[in-house]
């Protein structure tokens, strides 16, 4: 691959023609060989990013695309050489697998005999060799994704970008592809933009997650960062579970109605506190800092999720690997682990 | 019991429609093999009216397909891009252009003649020619071909092929050669078949903008009926008919525009559907008449 291909977006803002704020004045540094996933909710302007990116929708005025520092805004996408994989694999139907993989090669003219070598190493590449002359409507939706990013990847391109490319398909491929994904991402070391709605494939794809909310970027950071230090409140909601109970810190507790919980960090007064369910344990009900009435239970094999009411205003939810049955209202007692968290009193922009 | 007497009593009103429908074409056909029509079948059989019509309107037949081919032509040159448009920027003003399009197969025929006699006639070399007849057939079989493209464009989603395509370096004319157009085939046979079908068939238009030596097959066929033995009108339909059943035939096979195999369960019918029921009713209108 052309290695060393990092991507400066510069102000990028996109109002459509009708008016709307897809995307309000975006800055971000993508380094070279980074694979960087924007996550968020539908219409959050995540798609719109990576078409301004991919050279489909142009900023508005003022804003700026650069590949490696050059200046890449007013080159049309058919000379950016950006790979791209839909969510609809959109491969050409007149084409068989082998030609779908090789077009990017024909209209740039490359050789036959190179062509046929780089279509052969993308086939093995993606293991669907055999798959060579099939009809794209012999494919099933994980082939079809497969091909798609054999066809990407085959024109070398400077950058991957990547639209929900698996959303499409049923749970289990997903996975499968996932990983396929990751190691080939890692393998070409190539620069990586993958948008999607799915927080996990963000976080096991991701260098870094960018989550989007409403037209702005609403946090940047490692998959930890964003899942144990959310830096609002949108971001606290949107990736995993999280629970909130307000209360009012003294004397080094944190006082609720339904306990108290040790508390050692700053703040004063009103407080709300977040917590992961893992960070919770179930116990006797005299034995927390929390108590707490079973309201529904759900079996996942692994754990059980169960859904604890009378502690705040609103519900929680507790995750253990207990093996205790617990029944809809049985009495708990709560222990909070040390990972809560709190949240500056400030809005997802 | 009940049940089948129904099945049977419907079986005998739809072939007693047939009937009614083909009698007349069985009986016009015999004719032109029958030596004197008007002593029946009795004075024998001859290929003699066939041979007989060869002779006198074999030219006829020829320019009628030469037309045809002609207008096939055209109307894909102008109608695959113009359906391209249309799918494209879906807006009040390409709605209106695509009714603008319709509106020859609203106007009578004639009035389309006597406009392009009006506007064009002076000019005599174009008068003269059959061009002047081609151009009255591409006015009116332009929206057969543009309707059946653009049901096959609006029932697939080419936005994220074109995406793709042009992701990998294909320029605005590669991703229309090689993706638009080969993926739209299925329309532009579906379009091609009508628009040879109607445009040998074409009365109308032709009778008014013919001149003696630019005669087509209807047109001929009508001059035939006119002033020709009724034998010799009869074998010259048996001509027609040879010459449309295999088109008519292919329209049904491959006449229905359809959408990449796989996409069809995800096809909207509201798009498509009308433009087909108003092709099929408007087509088999004309090729009767």
């Amino acid at each position: 691959m052309t290695s060393g291909t990092s991507v400066s977006l510069v102000e990028c803002a996109k109002t459509f023609a009708d008016g709307t704020r897809a995307l309000s004045p975006l800055s971000l540094e993508i380094e070279d060989g980074e694979t960087v996933v924007f996550l968020g909710p539908s219409g959050c302007g995540k798609t719109t990013t990576l078409r301004i990116i991919a050279g489909l929708e142009s900023p508005d005025p003022g804003g700026r695309v650069l590949f490696s520092g050059e200046d890449v805004t007013q080159v049309p996408i058919e000379l950016r050489n950006v790979g791209m994989v839909f969510q609809s694999y959109a491969l050409f139907p007149n084409m068989n697998v082998e030609q779908n993989v090789a077009y990017g090669l024909k209209v740039r003219k490359v050789s036959g005999a190179e062509s046929a070598r780089r279509v052969r190493e993308m086939l093995e590449m993606m293991d669907i060799v055999e798959l060579k002359d099939r009809e794209i409507d012999q494919l099933s939706g994980g082939q079809r994704q497969r091909v798609a990013l054999a066809r990407a990847i085959a024109v070398r391109p400077r950058v991957l970008l990547l639209d929900e490319p698996l959303t499409a398909l049923d749970a289990l491929l997903r996975e499968r592809l996932r990983v396929d994904i990751d190691a080939l991402l890692r393998r070409l070391g190539i620069t990586a933009i993958y948008v999607t709605h799915d927080q996990a494939e963000a976080m096991a794809l991701g260098d870094r997650i960018v989550v989007m909310s409403h037209g702005a970027v609403a946090q940047v950071g490692t998959p930890r960062q964003i899942y144990f230090q959310p830096s609002n409140r949108f971001v606290a909601d949107f990736i995993g579970t999280m629970n909130r109970v307000r209360g009012v810190v003294s004397n080094g507790v944190l006082r609720i109605a339904a306990g108290t919980i040790p508390w050692n960090r700053q703040g004063e007064g009103d407080i709300e506190v977040l917590f992961r369910p893992e960070n919770l344990t179930i116990t006797q009900p005299d034995g927390g800092h929390l108590t707490g009435v079973v309201e529904t239970v759900f079996f996942l094999g692994d754990r059980t999720r169960v859904i604890v009411r009378g502690v705040g205003d609103m519900v929680l939810v507790v995750e253990t690997s207990d093996r205790h049955e617990f029944r809809e209202g049985e009495n708990v007692g709560l222990i909070v682990g040390p990972d809560m968290l709190t949240i500056p009193d400030r809005e997802a922009p | 019991m009940g049940r089948s007497r129904y099945f049977a009593f419907q079986l005998a009103f739809t072939l007693l429609v047939c009937a009614f429908l083909i009698v007349p074409v069985c009986m016009s056909v015999m004719a032109g093999f029958t030596s004197n029509f008007f002593k029946g079948i009795t004075s024998g059989f001859t290929l003699r009216w066939v041979f007989e019509v060869w002779d006198l309107y074999a030219d006829t037949i020829f320019l009628s397909m030469g037309i045809a081919l002609a207008c096939l032509a055209c109307t894909i040159v102008l109608g695959v891009p113009a359906a391209y448009v249309l799918a494209k920027r879906p807006g009040r003003i390409t709605r209106m252009i695509e009714e603008f399009l319709v509106l020859p197969l609203a106007v009578p025929g004639l009035a389309i003649a006597l406009a392009l006699i009006i506007s064009y006639g002076q000019i005599r070399g174009f008068r003269l020619s059959w061009t002047f007849i081609l151009v009255g057939h591409v006015l009116y079989t332009l929206p057969f071909m543009i309707r059946a493209v653009l049901a096959v464009l609006s029932s697939t989603d080419f936005r994220p092929l074109e995406e793709s395509a042009a992701s990998l370096g294909a320029t605005f004319w590669q991703r229309f050669f090689q993706i638009v157009v080969p993926n739209c085939r299925s329309g532009i046979l579906a379009g091609s078949l009508m628009v040879v079908t109607l445009s040998i068939g074409e009365f109308n238009l032709t009778w008014m903008l013919h001149t003696p030596l630019t005669k087509t097959l209807p047109v001929g066929l009508a001059d035939s009926y006119a002033s020709m033995r009724l034998e010799i009108g009869s074998a010259y339909t048996f001509v027609f008919l040879i010459m449309l059943i295999p088109l008519l035939m292919a329209l049904q096979l491959w006449g229905q525009p359809r959408a990449p195999r796989k996409a069809v369960a995800e096809d909207d019918p509201g798009v498509g559907a009308p433009a087909r029921s108003a092709e099929a009713s408007i087509s088999t209108g004309r090729t009767q008449a």
